[in-house]
């Protein structure tokens, strides 16, 4: 078992999401993440899912997604050279004062943006991997964090190989 | 100017539906006014489970696509078992439910349901169509996509404001269908092809599974070819038979939990198997690991889904069953297999033959199923309820082509066949139709006595009557001790019930009435019931125990 890092093109048409998700969870699979969008292609989006099972169970899971009438294609990258990212947004606990500025630091150490400062707290924007942003947000927990909002990872195969339509 | 509603009729003639079976209700008013001078005929069945059954019976016995018709809310939930039924042995269906106006969806209206959320596992694809001038387009994608490659039930829901909603334009619904996600590969792949006929030509002890896929794909006699060219032995899954004749000198009988002894051994000590339109279910595999264990296996597919599903294969190709049998057959050259495996299988076949043989003064379910096998002579259309009856008209009667047979394989819908039945009858009105049913099965969908007498649908139903849930308590005294929980059911005076709808019956007590019985009723012009009160405590023989290989059959005691 692993994570494995599913990428789905499919027809942005309703209903498409659920027909796909329902495929991992008739199986008591959970989805460790997910993220959705429009993609270079007019009328199709394409899925990032995250889950973890054996290779043969998601092999088995690429066939049976490969029947929706509405998913055009289906690439397990897991085990190609890509490049992944995810963007959280953590609000931290941090009154102005020597809590801010650690707060501060640890985000310039990570290329972390400060994207809102309130009285008590500020808000982080940090990019990268999923272990990066982990990372993170294990230093930040001493501080309190009040909010954690993470994309879901999306992700891309290296070079000029594409997950796209064209077989 | 056309409404939905409209639409929708004109597009179901437009595809060649002759009969749809359906159950009006408050959202599917504007189509059953367009009905009412339609061309098409509407059968009206007595609940809607009945409906989405008759449609998937119609659909095995002609190999076209099945309609129904439901109201939103109940009617649509009504379906969804039949539905699930449909998926789970690949019967084209189109399912069409109204649903509440597009302005109230999503507002718990009354008899709203999500009926296309509630069927997205089972069905192939489904369409909520929220825009009249879609409508044409749907209807004519979804006939093409239920009928097409490993087929399957489509759903469509319309609200009822799509229904009166009109088009002032006329759309343009384009002949052929093209779908960028849905394209069936049909030809198998010529070097996949090649290297099966190498194998194929090379085992010395090779055997074919063939399953539902050679019905559905109308290939039995491309098998048929292949079996009789190089000799080789035939076993089918439930699903798959009548793709070779019962009386075949090649056919092993049926595989798996209840087949024959010969079809179970030759499994286990082939060295090539050859599964063709068949999934490796686990009520024909038994224990995985000792399923074939000494073969290398070809599978031949039209679902890529299915390859290595279960069993690693070492030999894939996906493809029209047809199509690549008919590749295959052209690579092949007269070879006969080695005397000694056709020795070996006759030896077993003479072994299940024996086992065959029942007590001909008490009134076994063996006996009646085979003098109704006798009577017929090949000919008819033989459908079942689920349970021990199923497994019994499954052993016993002789079959001689594919779509003779028809019986819920993989999810086992008790109160199946006798809908099933009436879908089979109107789409095959020249054939003796009969229902094998069990006194529970038939119990599920008894009130389509009325449909039957309102049509004059001349279906025979012959109850197999043990007063129990027979097959679970078969379970129940081969694994539980014989605890009967709750499996026995009080006599129920069928006859009386059948002549309180209509229906002549009669009961049968005593093994010597059997034949006559059924002369009687199959001379009757019209539907007719047979209570035959049987052994009650039969048991369905061979049995495989659940998770046991399939070599390790309990046989029985031998009357
Ligand atoms: C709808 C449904 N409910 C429950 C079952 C479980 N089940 C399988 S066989 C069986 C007994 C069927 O009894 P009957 O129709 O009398 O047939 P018999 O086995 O006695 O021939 C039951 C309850 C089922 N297959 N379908
Ligand atoms: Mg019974």
């Amino acid at each position: 078992m692993r994570p494995h890092t599913i990428s789905v093109l499919v027809e942005n048409r309703p209903g498409v999401l659920s027909r796909v998700a329902g495929l991992f969870t008739r199986r008591g699979f959970n989805i460790e993440s997910l993220a959705v969008g429009t993609c270079e292609e007019p009328g199709m989006s394409r899925i990032t899912a995250v889950v973890i099972a054996d290779d043969d169970i998601i092999e088995q899971v690429k066939k049976q997604l490969n029947k929706l009438i509405n998913v055009i294609k289906v690439s397990d990258i897991t085990y190609t050279d890509h490049v992944a990212r995810e963007i959280a947004l953590v609000k931290v606990a941090a009154e102005a004062g020597q809590t801010r500025a650690e707060v501060m630091q640890l985000a310039d150490n990570f290329r972390a943006r400060i994207i809102d400062v309130g009285t008590r707290s500020v808000v982080l924007e940090v990019t990268g991997d999923t272990g990066k942003i982990d990372a993170l947000v294990s230093l930040l927990q001493q501080y309190g964090i009040k909010e954690l909002v993470r994309t879901g990872k999306i992700a891309m195969t290296r070079g000029s190989k594409t997950v796209s339509s064209k077989k | 100017m056309k409404t939905g509603a409209k639409i929708l009729v004109e597009s179901l003639v437009h595809e060649g539906v002759d009969t749809i079976f359906g159950y009006p209700g408050g959202t599917v008013l504007p189509i059953y006014d367009e009905l009412y001078d339609s061309s098409l005929r509407h059968i009206l069945v007595r609940h809607e489970q009945a409906a989405v059954h008759a449609a998937d019976g119609y659909a095995r016995a002609s190999g076209r696509v099945g309609v129904c018709l439901a109201t939103s809310g109940p009617g649509a939930c009504n379906l969804v078992t039949g539905i699930a039924n449909a998926y789970m042995d690949s019967v084209p269906i189109v399912a069409i439910t109204g649903q509440v106006p597009t302005t109230l969806l999503g507002n718990d209206a009354f008899q709203e349901s999500d009926i296309t959320g509630i069927t997205l596992p089972i069905t192939k694809h489904s369409y909520l169509v929220n825009n009249v001038a879609e409508l044409g387009n749907v209807v004519h994608e979804a006939f093409y996509i239920a009928g097409t490659g490993r087929m399957g039930p489509v759903l469509i829901d319309i609200p009822k404001d799509v229904q009166t909603d009109v088009v002032t334009e006329p759309v343009a619904v384009p002949e052929k269908v093209s779908i960028r996600g849905y394209q069936p590969t049909v030809r198998g792949h010529p070097r996949q092809i090649e290297k099966a006929a190498s194998m194929i030509a090379e085992a010395q002890r090779p055997v074919i599974y063939a399953g539902g896929g050679v019905i559905a794909s109308g290939s039995d006699a491309e098998l048929m070819r292949l079996a009789e060219t190089l000799m080789i032995p035939v076993t089918t899954t439930l699903m798959g038979l009548g793709a070779i004749p019962s009386h075949h000198p090649l056919n092993l009988g049926m595989l798996g939990m209840h087949g024959t002894q010969s079809a179970n051994y030759a499994i286990t000590e082939c060295d090539l198997l050859i599964a063709i339109g068949a999934r490796f279910d686990d009520r024909v595999t038994g224990k995985l690991e000792s399923f074939a264990p000494n073969a290398q296996v070809i599978h031949i597919d039209i679902d890529p889904a299915e390859i290595g599903k279960n069993k690693a294969v070492d030999l894939p190709i996906v493809g029209d069953v047809g199509h690549v049998l008919k590749e295959i057959n052209k690579k092949l050259t007269e070879q006969k297999v080695q005397g000694p495996w056709n020795g070996r299988l006759s030896e077993w076949k003479r072994q299940s033959a024996e086992s065959e043989v029942f007590d001909t003064s008490l009134l076994t379910p063996q006996y009646i199923v085979r003098t109704l096998s006798d009577i017929l002579k090949g000919a008819g259309i033989i459908v079942t309820e689920v349970g021990q009856n199923q497994m019994w008209a499954a052993q016993y009667f002789s079959f001689t082509r594919p779509r003779q047979w028809i019986t819920s394989g993989g999810l086992g819908t008790m109160g199946y066949g006798f809908p099933a039945a009436i879908g089979a009858s109107i789409a095959c009105p020249d054939e003796t139709v009969i229902d094998i049913a069990g006194d529970g099965s038939f119990q599920m969908n008894i009130q389509e006595l009325a449909t039957v007498v309102q049509y004059d649908i001349p279906v025979k139903v012959m109850i197999l009557n043990n007063q129990y849930l027979g097959m679970v308590r078969q379970w129940q005294e081969l694994f539980y001790e014989k605890r009967y929980s709750y499996t026995e059911m009080p006599s129920v005076d069928f006859v009386g019930i059948a002549k309180a709808y209509g229906v002549p019956g009669i009961c049968v007590t005593d093994p010597a009435d059997v034949s006559d019985a059924i002369q009687e009723s199959l001379s009757h012009d019209g539907p007719f019931v047979l209570d035959f009160r049987i052994e009650r405590e039969e048991n369905v023989m061979p049995m495989v125990p659940a998770g046991a290989a399939i070599n390790e059959m309990i046989l029985g005691d031998k009357r």
